[in-house]
């Protein structure tokens, strides 16, 4: 019915010089599968122009919330960056729970933590190992996905779900951690550690690797900020900005980690910033999976959170809180937040206007590959159309989160 | 941060203030009217304890029915890595009015500004490339508006009204 026509491509208007070719970027990499297109002029093998068109997985996510209630919309930040589906959950409940003024208690915010920083390594993983299979080095992606698997079986053992976990509920959990949650999440750590350090060395040991990275798809600390990057792409190009320290949310001023920082913005920057990350989130973890406490997996709030079933059956109240959560929703107080959160690509920003209502007036999330990925063309100007699959995968392009 | 950037505005900017409205809020928010946005902001970026050289986001609130005029377009913006000092500029724009676009202070707002008028349809001048960027070009209409119908131009009932009509399909059946 609708589709992108050619006036899409200001690239494919223009008249091209002799000698110059217009190609398809791709399929290279998982986010170029038909969701999302690059077109390059070439001159031989160096890259003239570039453009990227996105809109191919609009889903409308900010119109649904407009229409959903509160816990309902949880379901649509799932989809939005599928790759860390906690991350996104996370932000969402914070930012109504904010509005909602309610606490949590201790044992909630741990959990979260723990799942929010596996699900950080999760989304590393992913992104490293395809870049290693963009420039040919197959075995790494390999290595690090048999522990991938492994945080994808504790996070299905806790939710029930793998890939859509819909996690967090506004006040609590969906349901309580199982027995034993923490000797899983210790097994993890203990793999993972060595793991990454056998993956970083098979990479930066390996002389293809270094000289298809080095220097290549590199940004400036300003022409950066300007473009609006955040989270390690940011951190890559040596600004250590990072929304867990500036602006602390949950616990994450009362653990210790570092901001790891690169020079020059480079692929090879963007891959050890990441590297280094996962180590710091490891580190995080371990302090926060020694220190867990007991308690309920929610708060007492029977008007957000949904009661107990014995509850329900026997006692008139619960009866009717049940009932009008369930068919009413959340209200949530009039007024306007935006909570930003680190998510694994950077700053993941949730902005909420509300009316009043069950659902609110207006959603806008702010998510990170929206603002870095527009710099692509940029970047990939006066390279050589290797790099330009290099440059693009280390970027990290979630597609779902180009256009929600 | 926030009476800094008032007493800055109210010395220098005074004419490009438009009004003063207290909202519940966790940003401090300031109105401008849509000439006073690039000088307001330019400005701003290399101002001496202000520096509110990151753009963070870019969008639109519709407040059809709610508020006039009818179009918010919403700024935030904040200093260096002091995320905690987030800022929110807002422009009111009443239905097919423009706004200066801030493609030259930062470079960020390129593809921002094009989901705005995709989404809400409103313009931004000066922007290089003013086209749709979201949705196919042959689409009609602007879908984050209040007044798009949920199932597209055509079809402009509601979601619960296709369910009643089902609903009866199947009793009279």
């Amino acid at each position: 019915m609708y589709e992108k026509t050619a006036e899409h491509f200001s690239l494919k208007q223009k008249k091209l010089p002799e000698g110059h070719l217009l190609v398809n970027l791709g399929p290279s990499h998982p986010s170029t599968h038909g969701i999302l297109q690059n077109v390059i002029q070439l001159d031989g093998e160096r890259v003239v122009d570039a453009e990227s068109v996105i809109g191919y997985v609009h889903r409308s996510f900010e119109k649904l919330g407009e229409r959903y209630t509160y816990n309902q919309f949880l379901v649509c930040t799932d989809r939005m960056n599928y790759v860390s589906t906690p991350l996104n959950n996370i932000g969402w409940i914070l930012a109504v729970e904010k509005m909602l003024q309610i606490e949590v208690p201790d044992k909630v915010t741990y959990v979260r933590m723990i799942v929010s920083e596996l699900s950080r390594v999760m989304d590393h993983i992913i992104c490293n190992g395809i870049l290693g299979v963009d420039l040919g080095a197959f075995s790494g992606m390999l290595h690090l996905f048999h522990h991938r698997e492994n945080i994808y079986q504790v996070l299905e053992k806790l939710t029930g779900a793998r890939l859509t976990t819909t996690f967090c509920r506004v006040g609590g959990l969906e349901k309580d951690i199982y027995p034993e949650f923490e000797k899983d999440v210790k097994t993890i750590i203990k793999g993972l550690r060595p793991a990454i350090e056998e993956f970083q060395s098979l990479l930066i040991n390996n002389r293809i690797f270094m000289d298809r990275t080095e220097g290549i798809g590199g940004i400036s600390a300003e022409n950066a900020i300007s473009y609006g990057y955040s989270g390690p792409n940011l951190r890559a190009a040596g600004v250590p900005w990072d929304t867990r320290k500036d602006d602390p949310y949950m616990f994450y001023d009362k653990v210790d980690f570092d901001i790891p920082v690169g020079e020059d913005g480079s692929v090879l920057h963007r891959t050890l910033v990441r590297m280094e990350e996962m180590r710091q989130s490891l580190r995080i973890v371990e302090q926060l999976i020694n220190g867990l406490p007991t308690g309920p997996h929610h708060a007492d709030i029977p008007h957000i959170y949904l009661p107990d079933k014995s509850k329900v059956y026997k006692n008139m109240e619960e009866l009717i809180y049940h009932f009008k959560l369930i068919m009413h929703g959340i209200k949530v107080p009039k007024g306007e937040y935006y909570m930003a959160t680190e998510a694994a690509n950077g700053e993941l920003g949730f902005y909420i206007v509300s009316e009043g209502e069950k659902s609110p007036w207006r959603v806008h999330v702010r998510r990170p590959c929206f603002w870095f990925y527009q710099s692509f063309p940029e970047l990939v100007k006066g390279s050589l159309l290797a790099d330009t699959v290099a440059t693009m995968s280390s970027m990290n392009v979630i597609a779902g989160e180009l256009d929600c | 941060m926030k009476e800094t950037i008032q007493s800055f505005l109210k010395d220098k900017f005074s004419y490009f203030i438009s009004k003063e409205e207290e909202i519940l809020t966790n940003l401090p928010t300031f109105f401008l009217k849509p000439e006073g946005i690039v000088p307001v902001l330019s400005t701003l970026k290399t101002a001496p304890g202000i520096e509110l050289n990151y753009l963070n986001d870019l969008t639109a609130i519709d407040w059809l029915g709610k508020k006039t005029p009818r179009f918010e377009v919403c700024y935030l913006l904040r200093s260096g890595n002091k995320s905690s000092t987030r800022v929110q500029f807002r422009v009111a724009l009443e239905e097919g009015e423009e706004v200066p676009s801030i493609i030259n202070i930062f470079k960020g707002a390129n593809w921002p500004e094009r989901e705005v008028y995709d989404l809400f349809g409103i313009r931004f001048t000066g922007h290089p490339r003013m086209d749709r960027l979201i949705m196919p070009d042959n689409f009609q209409g602007h879908p984050l508006r209040k007044d798009y119908p949920l199932e597209g131009f055509g079809q402009d009932y509601l979601v619960e009204d296709l369910l009643t009509i089902h609903l009866k399909e199947d009793m009279e059946a």
